[in-house]
């Protein structure tokens, strides 16, 4: 039988609960997983909201990407809880000082939101498919269009401003939803590598880059499958968004980190025997010098050159996921480290991902992979791309 | 003051049965010990688990509990560990502890403490089991500067971060000020363990849920002492009504200069403590 809880080795003094870590990959997973939803909902509203053209090739992908990664976002905390089953006792009664205690609504709220939205924004499609063919799938569609098959001008003006409403909406929802998330870490007293004020901030930040960025690799990854050329101003654009907020990001991470160290208050010591011990490989070697520092360069140089082309494309698709890599490392740097670092100061512990098991590996990575396979599935019901893909925004 | 009385009756109890040897405590007084352990053991028969908890009549507005540790009398000998371990049912690993013991030792020419508890491998080795509650004499060939014992567990703190970010409000703070878990309601995700600056919760994977110290909150309602306290052969622990002023608690915190652990977290910890050193984490 496999036994109930695995004991952490640690070094020096921590105290004797702490030998078992509560928060595991999936937890990694978790703000992973919400930061690429806000991400990609950020590109959507540059075409909806703020009526950049040059995302227009992108922006029902992005929607579409947002909503199929967003489908998975509870399922790592459920998976997590001891008693899932009464998973709705917070939604039911929530107890308001807990930054948790949000999560059910404001979580409900934005997938309200973003269902509606893409609803909107694929209702002629649905229309189109349920009066043109017949059989099962057209049915689907008749259903989907909830019996509306009003495609006027004036429908369609109606439905643009509805989906400009909700894409100004979701901002603010998308990004509370994730900045939220930081505030959960960053809100405990109890460790100070959460400890933080600009743990949402960062949170924040990176979730954007990690959004633009895997936006990136798949707008090519299906222009790819495709077989069609990829459109470089929006690729170019989405490069641009990730070259800027990547740039914010890392300053903020080094703030955050600076503050830390600088302040020094107890514990430091141990803190700077993690970063400058278990540490050295995940945070300064592949969050900041390849996942954050390189694509900053690699994007810098595209940029100052005028670089265009296949260049272009693969330098942009290298530096997105770099990005992503990086984004991943940061949760897990975030997540795992404020736990292997003990609550006594004097200890640290070393987490160890177990296989399989309901918060292991194999898990983790079933969960990253189900968004990307809903997407796959979600493309072909709700082709995002076209000629007259995205409404035009409405002003 | 009814509390006061209860305590003492529960320590004498206790003092029976390790000498069912009363005889030679005299005839007078061994009557009167068999008098107390009668009535102690007729009300605290179902301890833990039984039917009688919440307590009939029991008012919670009335009482203040507060608990005292005196760390110069602590000896280390991990009793109150294994009481409350077969009192709460915690599970008996190394790994779960509603209370434990830390141990600080300076040796000659290091600056800082080398601190262990139950759960370090070398303690666990020196018994043979997790089960075995003792320290490993590690430090006899060493030369030892200065060593003592620092009991833990929850500080059923005034304001528990705990409690704070608690999603579902299963665990809350009573009137009388205990911390408790509704063990019926609670998600078990396990963001109280986090939260508490001190290490006192743990995550009951048997249950699913969130578990800590309640100062044996089952049997405190009844005007008994909490396990830990009740078993304490150096009266190193504690235990009392902050209300009545000739509690032992009350007392302890008169008669001594107390401090509480972390107050700079603002949690406002209820666990006083006497004989500490700065090192203490």
């Amino acid at each position: 039988m496999e036994p109930l809880f695995h004991a952490a080795p640690f070094i020096g003094y921590v105290y004797p609960n702490e030998t078992i870590i509560p928060w595991t990959v999936l937890i990694v997973v978790y703000p992973y997983l919400t930061g690429l939803v806000a991400g990609a909902f950020t590109v959507s509203s540059l075409y909806h909201v703020f009526g950049i053209e040059r995302f227009k090739p992108a922006a029902r992908f992005a929607l579409l990407t947002s909503l199929c990664f967003m489908i998975f976002v509870p399922l790592p905390l459920l998976l997590h809880l001891g008693r899932p089953e009464r998973a709705f006792n917070s939604t039911i009664t929530p107890h308001w000082t807990s930054a948790m205690a949000a999560f059910g609504y404001a979580a409900s709220f934005y997938m309200g939101l973003l269902v509606l939205e893409t609803w909107f924004a694929f209702r002629p499609h649905f229309v189109e498919q349920a009066q043109k063919g017949r059989g099962l799938l057209a049915r689907l569609y008749g259903v989907l269009t909830l019996g509306s098959y009003d495609l006027s001008e004036n429908a369609m003006s109606h439905d643009r401003k509805w989906i400009f409403a909700l894409a100004a909406i979701g901002i603010p929802a998308a990004h509370g939803l994730h900045g939220y998330v930081g505030f959960i870490f960053g809100s405990l007293k109890s460790r100070e590598w959460w400890s933080s004020d600009l743990m949402p901030v960062v949170f924040l930040f990176s979730a954007i880059i990690s959004g633009v960025a895997l936006l990136i690799v798949l707008f090519v990854a299906s222009c790819k499958l495709r077989k069609i050329p990829v459109d470089l101003p929006c690729l170019k654009g989405m490069a641009y968004t990730l070259w800027g907020f990547a740039m914010l990001t890392i300053v903020l991470e080094g703030l955050e980190f600076a503050n830390i160290v600088y302040k020094g208050r107890e514990g430091i010591e141990m803190i700077l025997e993690y970063v400058t011990g278990p540490l050295v490989i995940p945070f300064f070697v592949i969050q900041f010098g390849i996942g954050a520092v390189t694509p900053i360069l690699i994007l810098s140089y595209l940029i100052w050159r005028g670089t265009t082309g296949k260049t272009l494309i693969t330098g942009v698709t290298i530096s997105a996921l770099l990005v992503l890599l990086s984004v991943f490392m940061m949760r897990w740097n975030v997540v795992i480290g404020g736990q292997e670092i003990a609550k006594t100061g004097k200890g640290l512990l070393s987490y160890h991902m177990l296989i399989f098991h309901r918060e292991g590996l194999v898990v983790a990575a079933a969960l990253m992979a189900a968004p990307l396979i809903t997407l796959a599935v979600a493309v072909r019901l709700l082709p995002p791309w076209g000629e007259n893909s995205a409404p035009s925004p409405s002003h | 003051m009814s509390d006061s009385i209860s305590a003492l009756k529960a320590r004498r109890a206790f003092l029976g049965k390790l000498g069912g040897a009363a005889a030679c405590a005299g005839a007078v007084a061994g009557a009167g010990a068999l008098g107390v352990m009668q009535e102690v053991d007729a009300k605290g028969a179902p301890a833990a688990g039984g039917g009688s908890f919440p307590t009939p009549d029991y008012d919670w507005t009335q009482h203040q509990w507060g608990y005292g540790i005196d760390a110069t009398k602590c000896i280390g000998c991990l009793r109150c560990v294994e009481a409350c371990k077969k009192e709460n049912d915690v599970p008996g690993d190394a790994h779960h502890f509603r209370t434990w013991v830390e141990r600080y030792v300076y040796l000659e020419g290091e600056d800082s403490p080398r601190i262990d508890s139950h759960h370090d491998p070398v303690n666990i080795a020196a018994s043979g089991s997790e089960r075995e509650y003792r320290f490993a004499n590690r430090y006899k060939d060493a030369k030892v500067e200065k060593a003592f014992f620092v009991p833990k567990m929850c500080n059923q703190c005034t304001h528990p971060a705990c409690v704070q970010c608690c999603p579902t409000g299963a665990t809350y703070k009573t009137k009388d000020g205990v911390v408790l878990i509704d063990h019926e309601y609670c998600i078990g995700c396990a963001y109280c363990v986090q939260a508490c600056p001190y290490g006192a919760r743990f995550f009951n994977e048997s249950k699913g849920v969130s578990d800590k110290c309640t100062w044996c909150y089952h049997r405190i309602t009844k005007g008994l002492q909490p396990a830990c306290v009740e078993v304490c052969p150096v009266g190193a622990r504690v235990f009392g009504d902050l209300k009545d002023k000739q509690s032992p608690i009350s007392q302890f915190i008169r008669n001594n200069r107390t401090r509480v652990l972390k107050p700079e977290t603002g949690n406002a910890p209820n666990v006083y403590y006497v004989g500490l050193d700065k090192d203490v984490v």
